[in-house]
């Protein structure tokens, strides 16, 4: 007998993704339309793109989408399940939509515990502007605008933000993945699994930060990229769980 | 049966599904598609163990994996 064990999750569309070769933001779509599918999400699912090379992600999901200002995803979904509480939400933001020009947003969503879900790709460059200088970008990173490496001294220190916002009170949920390979990206799909759980627990804010890569603005082949993000990036911003309230019967509350 | 169904016109012939297999069983052929990419192609089926471990990996999923398993 034959059986089907991998096959394109039901929730993505058939339209081919616009991404670079070897780009993970399609990694990271489909783990969000595995993880949906189980839970059994389906109807009910609103996602907010951002401004970045994922702006089209309305192409790929076929749930109701809505593409946000730069940064406001975190505002404009805060709305969105507000006014509809049944609805499961996410947020899909790049490190230059979140952590640069959308920190406010963020980081108010966060501590307001806004019971929605939110993908961080943290590639640690801006990709669709063309490879500068990210929050995110690590210490001696050359990109576009720190053309001899990333210097603490004259660009800033790199911000974490799974470590930040997890000394909030608000937030249920934080953890950062990796999708360097196929261990990370099953690891990186059971947090994005917890992440929508807790928003159906009604248990608050969760985000999940996906180390990601850029190969185009790396200068890299998608392989090498992947290298580079198991090497340097986790060394960077270490993998884990940085903050977990719980879910119900499972005797944390 | 066809353990691997491989959607030539989606691939983009970034070569991940190559890197990730440890059996040898994917290359990137000299052919292209309307995209102008070169495909995976599978050059061993006979070493494939359905593992999908070349899908997991594929940002593009242009690969469906399917395993014989008894009736
Ligand atoms: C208000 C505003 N400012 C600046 C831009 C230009 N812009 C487009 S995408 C982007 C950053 C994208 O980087 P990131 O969020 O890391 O996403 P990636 O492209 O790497 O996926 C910027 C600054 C814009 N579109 N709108
Ligand atoms: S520019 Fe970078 S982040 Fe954008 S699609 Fe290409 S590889 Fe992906
Ligand atoms: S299913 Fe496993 S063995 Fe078969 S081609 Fe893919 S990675 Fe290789
Ligand atoms: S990983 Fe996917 S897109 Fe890349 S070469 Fe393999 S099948 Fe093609």
């Amino acid at each position: 007998m034959d059986k089907i064990v991998f096959r394109k999750p039901p929730l993505l569309t058939d339209a081919p993704m616009h991404y670079c070769p070897g780009c993970t933001h399609g990694i990271v779509h489909r783990l969000i339309a595995e993880a949906l599918d189980e839970l059994g999400e389906f109807e009910n699912v609103i996602g907010v793109a951002p401004v970045g090379c994922a702006v089209f992600a309305y192409n790929y999901f076929k749930c109701d989408m809505f593409q946000a200002a730069h940064g406001r995803a975190p505002a404009v979904a805060t709305g969105i399940k507000r006014a509809r509480p049944d609805s499961t939400v996410f947020v899909y933001q790049g490190d230059g939509d979140l952590a640069s020009i959308g920190m406010a947003e963020i980081v108010h969503a966060a501590a307001r515990g806004e019971n929605m879900t939110v993908v961080f790709i943290n590639n640690g460059i801006y990709g669709m502007t063309g490879g500068q200088m990210a929050p995110t970008t690590l210490e001696g990173q050359k990109t576009t605008t720190s053309q001899s490496g990333r210097s603490a001294k004259e660009h800033g220190n790199p911000i974490k933000v799974c470590e930040m916002l997890s000394a909030l009170t608000g937030p249920a949920y934080i953890a950062r993945v990796s999708v360097h390979d196929v261990k990370a990206v099953k690891t990186a799909r059971a947090a994005l699994v917890r992440g929508f759980a807790m928003q159906k627990a009604e248990r608050g804010f969760s985000l999940i930060e996906i180390l990601s890569t850029c190969p185009t603005n790396f200068g890299m082949t998608p392989q090498q990229a992947l290298c580079w993000v198991r090497d340097h990036g986790t060394a960077a911003y270490p993998l884990g769980v940085y903050k977990d309230i719980g879910l119900p019967g499972e005797g944390r509350e | 049966m066809k353990k691997l169904i491989i959607s030539e016109n989606l691939c983009k012939g970034c070569g991940l599904c190559v890197e990730a297999c440890s059996r040898g069983v994917l290359s990137l052929s000299e052919r292209t598609n309307a995209m102008g990419y070169r495909v995976t192609e599978c050059v061993a089926p006979d070493k494939c163990i359905s593992c999908a471990c070349c899908a997991v990996m594929c940002p593009d999923c242009v690969i469906q994996v399917h395993r014989e398993v008894k009736a």
